[in-house]
């Protein structure tokens, strides 16, 4: 590219002491040789270096979407009960009664890995201010996890950051968490995923949007003052992990949890009192992004002067103010004249408000220091990002692996030592209880908790209705990468049969896709299929798409993460008593397998843990199955025949049934006893991973019903055994209540009390070794 | 009765604690705002968990100085009913309404948990309706609850019988396996010598509805409820709020 030697004719004039406005310096900012005559060509004229720095934000992926949004656009977004699609803070749903919530899931994986603790608290701080920025109350917080083995001392140094880093935030601001994921895989481990999601609710007219409306009305900047910190964090998000990244930690923000609970509560306030029409986090590319997008929303422009920012530190360059992410920072457009008002209520909160520009009619993007223009961009140009449809190619060694078949050395260990590899299975970190996790969280706070994190979804109830939320998130990185269209769709149907279980109706998601670098043709192929997977998924389950986040160059030096699409879903329960649990209690209660076996190994945790192997093809998915399976599980909730509801998903039935007996919350144990009269062989029928199952467990009265409403939805029903016994104080090793699981060839027969053990401390044992200890 | 919830800029349990006491037990609540300086006529004061003013220095430190804290401590001098729950029960340590501090849990780690709780003394206004020697279920969720004193302290506060709650294992022993935190002696919550200013770490205004999991700490509000109302003593089991009725 030839250094662009046109004068403007219009616009600023560079400021004194910026740089000149290199190929090498366009190169710095991510932006490609043809995107910077893209800019050249939009504005007539050679950018200013501040115009520059605020086109590399809002044209990085973080900001513009720009290798994602034709995919994107295929998602559905809308049903009857959508009040907000994307493209704002969040997503908002109607639950009825007045009520609506509002939810939204973002990653902080590149801060995590080089600053594990202000990363992942950061990442929940601005997920929860995308949240009351609508006006909605945080009312739960979910934290989706990909680490690399644990047996690495950095990853278990990681490990412990990023759960502190979670907990101390959340805690701090009163957000209970409520449950979430967490999976490790060498796949993660230069580059871990940390997705936070935050889920809010409101009365429904108090929901407010992001929008600079209304010529003349002032903008205030609210909250922590500006530094230095963060600059460029939406671009350092964009690009690949390295060596060198550690020298990006400075750009890692520092998170504080106390301004953030006083600018919750301020928002709110603000919000109802009537004073402003619009507000909008300061988050990635900080105010160049919220005050552009702002007014674009609106279709209006604005007028800024960087000088009245308020700043942590002298001689911060009107590049250094617009770009900062310092955190816990809300810009908001006041109504004119109400701007005392608005200061008042900043002032109980201990809160600095600064009026900083104004809304304009011009529809230009304009910034100024001291009053002199540094920076005027037509503002629909800025959010025009050029976006890009990728080569897409499927890597020919994924292909390899999807084509492997089981040999008969893949079943002996089922068949001649089951229990040996259910408690294999039992103690993987991939299935063992998370509650050295979740302990970490108040899960408890603010008295609406009705099942807390360990369950298959979490469950809050609505006060001043009957209603309840039920919110998961789900996403098997495995399964994804073996099939990207097939992975996708599992997640999805593992999200609604998690919302089923506890008998609540999935109503809409939210999405992070996080990916390796889209320039790949294997990983754009990953994106394209995991998408199309995904939004049909979607439209099987009438689940839209309504809020997410984008998340590539996932890479490390050892290679891209496996793609992974998190899929986080918000259901609603008619009446939050109806709830199910997941755990048995009730000697004599029968079991029933709802959905039906199928001799599939593929992609299993199975066949990784025991045979070390990660191939084969993911288990078939049909989603007018796991529709009516899903339409069964609330069914019987809403009649209340069930006791205990729990989806067969990662190590398969066995792991499933196991789980069921280790009581609710970690307390007690349960005995059942089980036959699977089926031809099936061991190891796909105990620990396959076929998709559309649950087990379910009701009264002896109640069987007769159970099974009818099955039938009458088509969903097969087996009664496959009874709870035999529930101890509720842990029995020791060896005693109390017995596992018994029998099948055609092999048999399980052991005290539950000594699996309950194995899968209890897992984790623990794991994350107790030393940091140094390999 | 008539409740005064303090509200400090990080108080995030003031909310719990007003909804135990208005919708669960049908009393009055009120926020006093941490700047205000008087508490206006009140049966009882909270002091509601959270993190005061973000105790970024030590939990409690910097609520101790707050303005409507003068207005508290002469509440107490008078004999009014003063419970601090967790952060609560940090600041009235900080402020020397009671002996000893609260440090770090043992494991290090924050602890969001159910614990097992013994009343060890039923024979208090906050008390009353528990027996001595009940194991209540309560939910703990702190990174700063371990209680510490000196030991003429620990002694003197047994001797008194002002340790109101141990933290106790499965089968009802306060031994070191149930000790959830490191506490020393296990102490959950303890009494001043007047037996009207009490703190506990757990949080009994999560454990009031039985649709969240647990009622077992409706007793410690029922049991001030009729303090406050005069009708102390009459030890009976403790209402149970029916959610099948939508409460």
């Amino acid at each position: 590219m030839e250094r662009t030697g046109t004068v403007a004719t219009a616009g600023p004039a560079p400021r004194p002491g910026d740089p000149d406005i290199t190929p090498e310096l366009v190169a710095e900012h991510g932006l490609s040789p043809d995107e910077y005559a893209r800019i050249v060509e939009l504005l007539g004229r050679t950018p200013t270096h501040t115009e520059l720095g605020v086109f590399s934000a809002l044209w990085s992926e973080h900001c513009g979407y720009k290798n994602s949004k034709p995919l994107l656009k295929t998602l559905p977004t809308e049903a009857p009960w959508v009040l907000q699609g994307p493209g704002e803070n969040a997503g908002v749903i109607d639950i009825g009664d007045g009520f609506a919530v509002a939810f939204k899931i973002e990653s902080h994986n590149h801060p995590s890995a080089v600053e594990p603790y202000q990363g992942a608290a950061t990442g929940v701080g601005g997920i929860l201010r995308d949240v009351f920025t609508m006006g909605a109350r945080p009312i739960a917080v979910l934290d989706s996890l990909r680490f690399g083995s644990l047996a690495r001392p950095r990853v278990r140094y990681l490990v412990a950051g990023v759960v502190k880093g979670i907990g101390d935030y959340g805690n701090c601001v009163g957000i209970p968490n409520l449950g979430g994921e967490i999976f490790f895989d060498d796949a993660y481990e230069g580059n871990p995923i940390v997705n936070a999601m935050a889920v809010g609710l409101m009365r429904k007219e108090e929901l407010i949007r992001g929008v600079a409306s209304g010529p003349g009305n002032p903008i205030i900047a609210v909250g922590a003052r500006t530094g230095r910190d963060g600059i460029h964090g939406a671009t350092f998000a964009s690009e690949e992990l390295s060596e060198k990244s550690e020298a990006r930690r400075p750009q890692v923000q520092v998170g504080d949890p106390f301004t953030e609970k006083l600018l919750l509560e301020a928002s709110l306030e603000l919000i109802r009192s009537g004073h402003i029409v619009g507000i909008q986090d300061m988050g990635a590319a900080g105010l160049a992004s919220s005050s552009s997008e702002m007014a674009v929303r609106a279709g209006t422009g604005v007028d800024i002067d960087v000088a009245h920012m308020p700043t942590r530190e002298g001689g911060m360059t009107p590049y250094e103010i617009l770009l900062s992410e310092s955190q816990e920072r809300m810009l908001v457009v006041a109504r004119a004249g109400h701007e005392n008002d608005v200061k008042h209520i900043l002032e109980k909160w201990e809160l600095e408000a600064a009026v900083i520009g104004q809304v304009t009619d011009d529809g230009l993007y304009r910034v100024r220091e001291n009053g002199v223009p540094v920076c005027e961009i037509p503002g629909e140009r800025l959010v025009e990002c050029p976006t890009y449809v990728r080569e897409a190619r499927e890597s020919e060694e994924v292909q390899r692996l999807r084509a492997w078949l089981p040999a008969d050395e893949h079943f002996v260990s089922a068949r001649q030592h089951p229990l040996r590899v259910l408690l294999r299975l039992l103690s993987s970190p991939d299935i063992a209880s998370r509650r050295w996790v979740y302990n970490q969280y108040d899960s408890t706070v603010r008295t609406n908790t009705v099942i807390g994190p360990g369950g298959d979804a979490g469950v809050l109830r609505v006060r001043g209705s009957n209603k309840g939320i039920a919110v998961t998130t789900d996403c098997n990185g495995r399964y994804v990468y073996l099939d990207p269209y097939r992975g996708a769709q599992i997640a999805m149907a593992e999200a609604a049969r998690n919302i089923a279980c506890v008998g609540a109706r999935p109503r809409a998601i939210t999405n992070n896709l996080n990916f390796g670098n889209p320039l790949k043709p294997e990983v754009y192929f990953q994106m394209r299929e995991a998408v199309r997977g995904m939004g049909d998924a979607c439209r099987a389950f009438e689940t839209p798409v309504v809020s997410g986040n984008v998340s590539l160059y996932n890479e490390s030096p050892t290679g891209a993460i496996y793609p992974t699409p998190v899929i986080g879903m918000v259901g609603v329960l008619e009446d939050v008593r109806k709830r199910v649990i997941d755990a048995l209690q009730s000697p004599g209660d029968r079991l029933v397998l709802l959905g039906r076996n199928t001799d599939e190994l593929g992609a299993s945790e199975y066949l990784k843990v025991v045979h070390a192997l990660v191939a084969g093809t993911p288990p078939a998915v049909q989603l007018a199955a796991e529709k009516a399976l899903q339409e069964t599980l609330i069914e019987l909730a809403e009649a209340r025949l069930l006791s205990a509801a729990h989806d067969c998903s990662e190590g398969g039935l066995a792991v499933a049934l196991a789980e069921m007996c280790f009581g609710q919350g970690h307390e007690g144990v349960a005995g059942i006893d089980v036959e699977l009269v089926d031809t099936i062989e061991p190891a796909p029928l105990l620990f396959g991973e076929a998709q559309g199952r649950a087990v379910v467990a009701c009264t002896e009265e109640g069987l007769e019903r159970v099974l009818k409403v099955a039938s009458a939805r088509g969903v097969a029903a087996t009664v496959i055994g009874t709870v035999t016994d529930f101890a509720a104080l842990t029995p020791g090793k060896g005693e109390g209540p017995r596992f018994r699981l029998r099948t055609r060839g092999a048999t399980i027969d052991t005290a539950t009390a000594d699996l309950a053990e194995v899968w209890r401390t897992a984790i623990p044992r794991l994350m107790d070794r030393a940091l140094t200890e390999h | 009765m008539r409740v005064a919830i303090i509200t400090f800029p990080g108080s995030n349990c003031d909310y719990d604690c007003y909804k135990a006491v208005t919708d669960v037990l049908g009393g009055e609540a009120r926020f006093i705002w941490h700047r205000e300086t008087e508490l206006g006529p009140c049966d009882l004061v909270i002091l509601p968990g959270g993190f005061s003013y973000g105790d970024y220095l030590r939990a409690g430190a910097i609520a101790r100085f707050s303005p409507i804290l003068a207005a508290v401590q002469q509440f107490a001098a008078d004999g009014g009913y003063v419970l601090g729950v967790c952060n609560g029960f940090q600041v009235l340590c900080e402020a020397g309404m009671l002996p000893g501090a609260l440090v770090r849990n043992r494991s290090l780690q924050f602890q969001g948990e159910r614990v097992r709780v013994r009343v060890e003394n039923a024979d208090t206004a906050f008390t009353r309706v528990y027996h001595s020697g009940q194991v209540v279920r309560l939910h703990i969720a702190h990174g700063l609850g371990a209680y510490v004193a000196d030991a003429p302290t620990l002694d003197r506060l047994e001797a008194d019988a002002r340790v109101v709650f141990r933290y106790v294992d499965e089968r009802g022993a306060a031994s070191d396996a149930g000790n959830a935190n490191g506490s020393m002696r296990n102490i959950a919550g303890i009494i001043n010598e007047t037996g009207n200013v009490l703190g506990l770490m757990p949080h009994p205004e999560r454990s009031v509805e039985a649709l969240l999991g647990s009622t077992d700490g409706l007793g410690l509000f029922e049991s001030l409820r009729r303090a406050a109302e005069g009708t102390v003593g009459v030890a009976q089991a403790v209402g149970r709020p029916d959610w099948e009725a939508g409460v």
